[in-house]
């Protein structure tokens, strides 16, 4: 089992995953996001071949309104 | 043709909205078209995970395509979040790298704070940033924006989100007059006077968001928006006449004023 943070909640899965079978899982596959992970952005090319590992840190994030 | 020219793209309008504080979506959009503007202001913020995966996104409401997206860096308070959120920006967005820069100082006034946004500025523009950056009033710290490579200065009128006005016309004057990037007023506008004098002062362009928004009508103050910035740029570029102290001068002719005696000058 491993523990990601995601936008500050503590999340458990039952095994690696990577940052595509993630999105998957929270239905924000094809979604217009943008993810950084542990400081660092992901690009878009890198969802399937980055694996997640026990302790990571993400953010996960839309455009939303704003002035 | 007249036009606003920021990092080599040119757009015919000035006005500069955002996209907070709408009842919905469809009145955002409404509101948007009725401002003309082609510049448009979008905040970067965690998603649902999954909670709700229906939830409309504000990047079909705009495509890239028509309109030119401004992420800002609102809500952040140091120079790390501001660029962690314009990398977040920047990938959501393609690549995009004309942004907004803003680095706060505290929840209570949301004035900016200057030494962080100078510091998030260097970094940003040494990674290929184009700045458009809130800032105060301060005419120096606004030229210091300009040599760090900023592609535009946007001074405050008044605090963020007050409807206010313009407190320090003054001041404004200085930074016009010493920049050489466009000056845009960004935050404190209230109502379609307070844009115009900003126009009329020399402003290349006005920001905002709750005028618009949190007016009674949006769509109708949108409208009055538009109008109140291209009347007040083509004042400025007509060349007010000078003001003549109580110096009164009638418009029409002095002369053959039919009139009793008693009313002709001596």
């Amino acid at each position: 089992m491993i523990q990601l943070i995601i936008n500050g909640q503590l999340q458990h899965f039952d095994a690696t995953l990577s940052v595509a079978q993630l999105l998957e899982s929270m239905t924000l596959k094809n979604k217009r996001i943008a993810i950084e992970r542990n400081g660092q952005i992901v690009p878009r090319s890198e969802f399937g071949e980055q694996t997640l590992v026990n302790g990571d840190q993400l953010e996960i994030v839309i455009a939303v309104g704003g002035g | 043709m007249d036009t606003l020219i920021i990092s080599d793209k040119s757009y015919s309008s000035r006005l500069l909205v955002g996209t907070g504080k709408y009842k919905d979506f469809t009145q955002t959009r409404e509101a948007i078209d009725a401002s003309g503007a082609q510049i448009i202001t979008i905040a970067v913020r965690r998603t649902n995970i999954g909670q709700s995966p229906d939830e409309p996104n504000l990047l079909d409401l705009l495509p890239p395509s028509q309109y030119t997206l401004l992420p800002n860096t609102a809500g952040c308070f140091t120079a790390d979040d501001a660029v962690r959120t314009l990398h977040l920006a920047r990938e959501l967005l393609d690549g995009h790298n004309l942004v907004k820069l803003e680095v706060l100082g505290d929840l209570k006034t949301l004035y900016p704070n200057i030494l962080e946004t100078i510091k998030a500025a260097k970094i940003l523009v040494k990674e290929g940033f184009h700045l458009m950056v809130y800032t105060s009033d301060d005419p120096i710290i606004a030229k210091q924006l300009e040599e760090i490579g900023c592609v535009a200065i946007m001074p405050l009128a008044s605090l963020i989100g007050t409807g206010m006005g313009i407190l320090n016309p003054w001041n404004l004057q200085i930074i016009i007059n010493n920049a050489k990037v466009p000056v845009i007023v960004d935050a404190g506008v209230g109502t379609a006077s307070d844009a115009t004098i900003a126009m009329e002062l020399g402003c290349d362009g006005v920001l905002m968001n709750t005028a618009i928004a949190a007016a009674e009508n949006p769509v109708l103050m949108a409208s009055a928006m538009r109008k109140a910035v291209e009347a007040g740029r083509e004042a400025f570029l007509a060349g007010r006449m000078a003001k003549q102290p109580y110096n009164a001068s009638p418009s029409s002719p002095k002369n053959n004023v039919i009139a009793s005696n008693k009313n002709k000058a001596a």
